[in-house]
């Protein structure tokens, strides 16, 4: 077994065994608490740049397979867990989980005590850190965290410009499932999963780089518009801000999930801000305030919007029971609503598909009028 | 929404006395669910049968009542009472029945209650598998294809397509009594025709086999706003085919993908929508075929469940409490979180540990039973274990168990181990995951073990990785004790000090020294429901070996409880009442309470019963671990049964302080030399005595005392292998079997007293003093169990009061020779009018909580502060409390689910539970008793008499009274001659072998209502067992030896005398 080291931009260092590609990679260090759905996590977009510590015991457990990826490849800036295992067991499973980090370059570490690594994030917040197969003495550890300081910080990326296609397509609706509108979906990084719910409901995607111009979506003349999820800072994507402003003012309906949500929050007037260590799993309670009913959800953020900094033709429609974020709102003058959570699931709980239904019913009144 | 306003009252059921499948978790729940109801200020009303358990507690309920949980006394109750609304989710299958009999008598309806959590429809919908099907059918989940049959031939129709192996599950039935599966038509018929028998509405269900799937169980809660969360995900390591409490089981699940263990709890929020459990918890089972991934609901129960108090405890999520608040209005996000104060319960907890729970089975008291398990529960008890992996989760759950192993090492036997049988691993015993593990060692692939047991491979691979560092350390031998690295590994894969000494051949104490001076030392990490993302303010904690120490204990003066660990046949609930006890004395002195103990069912194990809880295998290393990091003024050793006591003498000799009673004044009254001098030092005898260290030494003794002989091994709990010799050759074989069971124990040979009778006492000292809480009579004759017999508070015949002012002043002698502090028990005999003293254990015993309901003292908890430096006279006792009326203790036997074992009576215990029948004559009390223990006492009908020649003449008077009250007397020959002869007529039944039809027959027939059956020896055994099953399957009393029949027989009297009248607990006169 070859050794590996996790090491904070504080100087906390965190042994343990080499798993996946050798070598050093730089990132955010975030943790995530689901359960299962490591390789979904691994394939979302939205942790590009991110070192993602897993908080379940075993990782890896049914192995890596064909079908449970958010994109084309392995995203994660580095991955960590207590426990990888070498051997995988499943009838779908492909390869086991340290091969495919180690086919996609990715640099990962295990048998590190991860529940001390989470503790220390949550108390003092996420960092910059790096994993490294290739520290051997202190001072390879003292030069590894002076390089770790030299990294770009989370806040002020703008990731979502270089994570998601560098050109239109379209993808298709499954067969069987009759079309009810056309829709945009300008691509941040984002999961396979939203253009499968899309489809499946007779939406049919086309996907549009995240540098699409309003006026380039605007022409062609879509039935809605979806703004997907996506890694780094939404302050950072002011361009990107300016666009969605555009297709607000449109008056065409207008849904964003998680990163969607803060770009919207930022050109409705409002503000976002760095979450401590974020939210990143399967299990926080959203409240609808409507209906009051709670909904168990699939979260990854770091960033989100100061609800109190919203206009007062913004409601807000959902929160977040464990530290009161807003989990969604919408616009009491205009078809735009979001949430910051991910209905989409992919890995998580199926409790919030019915908003892509109100996306759906939100088309269906924009042709009707 | 708030809590409801519009109910004030609210009555709660209990589940009753502890059978297999429905054990301590429902003390648990129904504790956490009135305590809970209590704080909203509701009325709670409560009915439970069990003395033992900790809800019946007066201070947990408003009005306690502790009578039979039969419908006819719950509805009088009602009557009396007068509840808005009925709770019956938090009593296990027991009450859940109960409300479909209350609700079919129209007796919810009369009086207007609501039934809160499930409704009846519900409670229907869970257990009625067609309309479950139907239901399941609707929403689009899918089941098992089924049957459902009332008849052979229905059944054999239902079966035709499904081929074999094909599963029968009869309809209303506990935890599947009767159930089974065949592999072929003459299992298929013999199964069947037993299941038509056992359900109450003779049916059965009758399925497609999923025998080898995987098995999932998810424990989901609702609430009124239809917010629905997964509490926790379970996998069953064995596979489908195993009743899952008789399965290793593994939280959260390990193998299923995101997809699908979503698409699961898709189904799950179906489940509990459809069966419309409007609020509280559920626990809803899954089948999934390995390959094909294809996923079958199996069943649901719509209440808190065994599955959910381990769920509970193995997330810190308080299931049974939260239903408690969800029943009467509250919804999930009101809940807030108890771990982290801050948060919501409206959440899904996530584990950054694993959970792994071993049944512990009690096979060796039931020879001749069938230890295959299948689809009905056989278990007894079990243990969890929490660990930052599966496997060293694993390896800490094995040596919970008490079961003589270390963890994952095979202890080298004195004897050569049996080989293994051919089918080890193929058929599911008790002991399968051992050939499992001896089986990889032995190299062969994890692919042919996972085809052979269905046992996923996941967990085969951990396995594998475990044994990988166990041949590295065999290897190194005494160098890995020098290899800081390996010993960390080790330690990490859940390898115990006991096993790095096995492994290495060297002592324990080296072991351990050796990886101490290396620093591989445990910390502990918190259960906080939300894998640290969260900060937890609640001390619930398990030990691992990583690098942050998180018990964070505070400069408070603790004390240590230790508790009992798995809940087996001799020990149970009545321990863990007593731990529970103490830790609230501890905390009302003032100290911190700490407790340390691994059994998931338990109220001990609530992180809200002590100040800190520690849920940790109950052996020398563990517990030292936590001393160490706890550094308590004491440790209390006397609550928890044989567990903690075998450990005090290691602690002491490790320098930990023993609160109460000294270990070597334990040892005085264990071991029986000083036993003997201790005898002659207060003037008082025992039977005639010897120890034996082998067969030849025992024969020896045997024949200086004579016969007949009582044998058994020293320090056991329960009689265990205890048995009686009438002759030479039962000695041998008797004295072969104590060895065989307790290698490096010597064994105790006592002269049996014959037609004696027992008493039992409790009594508390403060080291100088002796209080006497209550003194019991035993019903039966010596020679039966203690646990076993009826006890009767206070003694009601026959004892002089000159015996009963000797048996007190014996208990203070003794209690002060041995300076007792806390709890003590005497077991005496009188025999024509002369005293022996049968044993002392200074330790409290299973009668405390019976004393203590009986009487209203809480005697557990006074010890507990005699123990902490209180004197008798400090805390105000001074002297043993009076008894109104008649309190008496029935046993409940778990024969129904061992085939063909006899039901028999003898010095080995071998109930599983006990009731309390309270009134204020004897014979009402027995009444209530025999009720609550599932005996329905007729009031008339066929009495069949069949007693051996000594208690011929004695049965005269008790024959003469059944006929007075209007019994037809029927008898075997012999019995009728004697009869005869005393001027009765019966009818001559004939005897088994006798010819047709015989008395079996008449049984099954339904002509016979009453059995006194006393055994008439070794020619005639066979006829008896088959009287006593067949009566037992038949549900006729049968009363097995002449004392109890004339309990019954008063009992009969005076209920024709009279109606029951039923008195809460706290009514104090209430007699």
């Amino acid at each position: 077994m070859s050794g590996a080291v996790l090491i904070l931009e504080d100087g906390r260092t965190f042994s343990g065994r080499a798993v996946g590609a050798p070598g050093t990679t730089f990132g955010e260090v975030v943790f995530n608490t689901g359960l299962t759905g490591y390789q979904e996590t691994l394939t979302d977009p939205s942790y590009r740049g991110q070192i993602v510590v897993m908080t379940a015991a075993h990782v890896g457990n049914y192995g890596l397979n064909d079908e449970d990826v958010e994109s084309s490849r392995i995203q994660v800036a580095g991955f960590a867990a207590r426990h990888f295992p070498d051997r995988f067991s499943s009838a779908r499973g492909k390869e086991p989980i340290g091969q495919g980090l180690g086919e996609g370059g990715v640099v990962g570490i295990d048998e590190l005590d991860a529940r001390a690594l989470v503790r220390h994030l949550r108390s003092r917040g996420v960092m910059r850190g790096a994993i490294s197969t290739q520290t051997a003495s202190e001072a390879d550890v003292t030069a590894l965290v002076e390089k770790v300081k030299e990294q770009p910080t989370m806040a002020g990326a703008a990731l979502a410009l270089t994570v998601g296609t560098t050109t239109r397509y379209g993808f298709a609706l499954p067969p069987g499932i009759a079309r009810k509108g056309r829709v945009a979906a300008i691509d941040y990084g984002i999961k396979r999963n939203i253009l499968r719910m899309l489809a499946a409901r007779g939406l049919e995607p086309t996907v549009f780089p995240a540098a699409a111009t309003a006026e380039e979506l605007l022409a062609g003349r879509f039935d809605g518009y979806f703004l997907s999820n996506g890694p780094g800072d939404p302050d950072a994507l002011s361009s990107c801000v300016a666009e969605v402003k555009r297709l607000v003012e449109s008056g065409v309906p207008v849904f964003g999930i998680c990163l969607g949500q803060q770009l919207l929050g930022l050109a409705l007037g409002g503000t976002t801000y760095k979450l401590k260590f974020g939210h990143r799993g399967a299990n926080h309670p959203v409240k609808n305030i409507q209906t009051g009913r709670v909904a168990i959800t699939s979260q990854n953020h770091g960033f989100s919007v100061a609800a109190d900094s919203l206009p007062s033709n913004v409601e807000l429609t959902h929160v977040n029971l464990n530290d009161g974020t807003c989990e969604g709102f919408r616009t009491t003058d205009r078809p735009v609503f979001a949430v910051q959570y991910h209905p989409e699931s992919a890995p998580g709980p199926h409790d919030s598909g019915a908003l892509f239904d109100e996306f759906v019913s939100l088309v269906e009144r924009g042709e009707a009028r | 929404m708030p809590k409801r306003t519009d109910i004030k009252s609210i009555l709660v059921l209990g589940s009753g006395p502890i059978v297999i499948g429905q054990a301590c978790e429902f003390d648990y729940s129904g504790t956490q669910a009135c305590r809970a109801l209590r704080r909203e200020g509701y009325r709670v009303v409560l009915v439970n049968s069990n003395p033992a358990t900790i809800m019946t507690d007066p201070e947990f309920a408003d009005a306690t009542y502790i009578e039979p949980l039969d419908r006819d006394t719950v509805a009088a109750i009602i009557a009396q009472e007068r509840p808005d609304a009925l709770l019956p989710t938090v009593g296990g299958q027991t009450a859940l029945n109960l409300a479909v009999a209350l609700d079919e008598a129209g007796v919810l309806e009369k009086h207007g209650i609501e039934t809160l959590g499930a409704s009846v429809r519900s409670v229907r919908l869970g257990e009625d598998r067609l309309l479950f099907k139907q239901a399941m059918q609707e929403v689009g989940v899918e089941v098992l294809l089924s049957g459902i049959a009332k008849s052979i031939d229905e059944a054999r129709a239902v079966a035709a397509p499904f081929g074999y192996p094909v599963v029968i599950r009869p309809s209303f039935t506990l935890g599947g009594t009767g159930g089974g599966i065949a592999f072929n038509k003459d299992d298929f018929e013999a199964i069947v025709r037993r299941g038509l028998t056992l359900s109450p509405v003779h049916e059965i269900l009758i399925e497609e086999s999923v025998l080898g799937w995987k098995e999932f169980e998810l424990e989901v809660m609702r609430d009124a706003a239809d917010t629905f969360v997964v509490v926790c995900s379970i996998e069953n390591l064995d596979p489908m085919g195993v009743h899952t409490g008789d399965s290793i089981t593994v939280a959260p699940q390990m193998t299923l993908s995101d997809i699908e263990y979503q698409a699961m709890r898709d189904d799950a929020k179906k489940v509990i929508r459809a069966v419309g459990v409007a609020t509280g918890g559920s626990n809803i089972q899954f089948a999934v075929h390995p390959k094909t991934g294809r996923r079958i609901v199996i069943e649901m129960n719509p209440r808190v469940s065994r599955s959910s108090a381990l769920a509970s405890k193995a997330t810190g999520f308080p299931i049974a409490k939260i239903a408690a608040l969800l029943a009467v209005g509250y919804r999930l996000d009101e809940i807030p979180n108890d771990i982290t104060k801050k948060t919501p319960a409206a959440f899904e907890p996530t584990l950054d540990y694993v959970v792994v729970k071993i049944p512990r089975f009690t096979f060796e008291k039931f020879p001749g039973a069938d230890t295959t398990l299948g689809v009905q529960m056989k278990s007894v008890g079990e243990v969890m274990a929490l660990g930052r992996t599966f496997a060293e989760s694993f390896g800490k759950a094995v040596r919970s168990l008490e079961t003589g192993r270390t963890g994952w090492i095979d202890a080298p036997s004195a004897s050569p181990p049996a080989p293994p049988k051919a089918d080890a691993l193929r058929v599911p015993r008790p002991d399968r995951i051992f050939a499992v593990l001896a089986a990889l060692r032995g190299g062969t692939p994890v692919a042919t073990v996972a085809d052979v047991t269905g046992i996923d491979p996941w967990f085969l691979d951990r396995f594998q990785e475990v044994i990988a560092v166990e041949r590295e350390v065999r290897a190194a031998g005494r160098r890995a004790l020098g290899d800081a690295d390996l010993l960390r590994r080790a330690k990490r894969s859940g390898f115990s000090d006991p096993d790095l000494a096995l492994l290495t051949g060297s002592a324990v104490a080296d072991a351990r020294a050796a990886r101490t001076r290396h620093g591989v030392t445990p910390v502990f990490n918190r259960v906080d429901t939300c894998a640290a993302e969260f900060e937890s303010r609640t001390p619930y904690l398990y030990s691992c070996y990583e690098t942050e120490d998180e018990a964070d204990p505070s400069d408070r003066e603790k004390v240590i409880v230790l508790g009992s660990g798995p809940n087996r046949i001799g020990q149970g609930l009545e321990f863990d009442y007593c731990c529970v006890h103490a830790a609230e004395a501890i905390t009302q002195a003032g100290y911190e309470s700490v407790m340390i103990n691994c059994n998931p069912e338990t109220v001990s194990t609530d992180y809200d019963t002590s100040d800190r809880l520690y849920f940790e295998p109950l052996t020398l290393e563990d517990v030292l671990a936590v001393v160490e990091r706890e550094k308590p003024k004491g440790v209390l050793v006397q609550f928890g049964g044989q567990t903690p006591l075998k450990l005090a003498k290691a602690l002491e000799a490790a320098g930990v302080p023993i609160l109460g009673t000294s270990p070597d004044a334990i040892d005085r009254a264990e071991d029986r030399e000083r036993f003997g001098e201790l005898l002659r030092d207060v003037n008082l005898q025992a039977p005639p005595w010897g120890v034996a260290r082998d067969v030849a030494e025992g024969l020896k003794v045997g024949r200086q005392l004579g016969f007949p002989l009582l044998v058994r091994p020293s320090y056991v709990l329960g009689g265990r292998a205890m048995r009686i010799a009438y002759d030479e050759d039962t000695l041998e074989a008797v004295l072969e079997e104590a060895i065989a069971a307790f290698p490096d124990r010597p064994v105790l040979i006592d002269r049996f007293l014959e037609d004696a009778y027992e008493l039992d006492v409790d009594a508390l000292g403060d080291g100088e003093h002796v209080v006497v809480a209550g003194v019991m009579q035993h019903i039966e004759e010596a020679g039966i169990h203690s646990g076993d017999s009826y006890a009767v508070l206070p003694p009601y015949r026959r004892v002089p009061r000159a015996a009963l002012g000797e048996i007190r002043q014996a208990t203070a002698k003794l209690g002060q020779a041995l300076e007792v502090v806390g709890l003590m028990n005497v077991q005496f005999a009188i025999r024509g009018g002369e005293l022996f003293v049968l044993e002392v254990n200074p330790r409290a015993s299973r009668t405390v909580p019976f004393v203590a309901k009986s009487t209203g003292v809480p005697f557990a908890r006074l010890a507990a502060r005699l123990c902490l430096g209180e004197t008798l006279p400090g805390i105000g006792l001074t002297e043993e409390p009076p008894v109104l009326g008649f309190s008496i203790k029935a046993p409940v036997f778990p024969f129904r689910r061992f085939e063909g074992v006899d039901t028999i009576l003898g010095p080995e215990m071998r109930s599983t539970g006990e009731v309390m029948g309270r009134d204020r004559s004897f014979g009402l009390a027995f009444l209530k008793a025999a009720l609550g223990a599932g005996i329905r006492l007729p009031e008339k009908g066929n009495a069949f008499l069949s007693v051996h020649d000594g208690d011929k003449d004695a049965l005269l008077p008790l024959a003469r009274e059944l006929d007075s009250l209007g019994f037809r007397l029927l008898a075997t020959a012999g019995t009728a001659k004697a009869l005869a002869r005393g001027g009765l007529t019966a009818k001559t039944v004939l005897k088994v072998n006798e010819g047709r039809p015989n008395i079996v027959d008449l049984l099954i027939n339904g002509s016979v209502d009453l059995i006194v059956n006393t055994p008439l020896g070794r020619e005639s055994f066979y006829d008896e067992v088959s009287i006593r099953r067949t009566a037992l399957d038949r549900d006729v009393p049968c009363l097995t030896t002449l004392s109890a029949a004339s309990a019954a027989l008063e009992a009969i009297r005076a209920r024709a005398a009279g109606a029951l009248t039923y008195a809460p607990l706290q009514e104090e006169v209430r007699v």
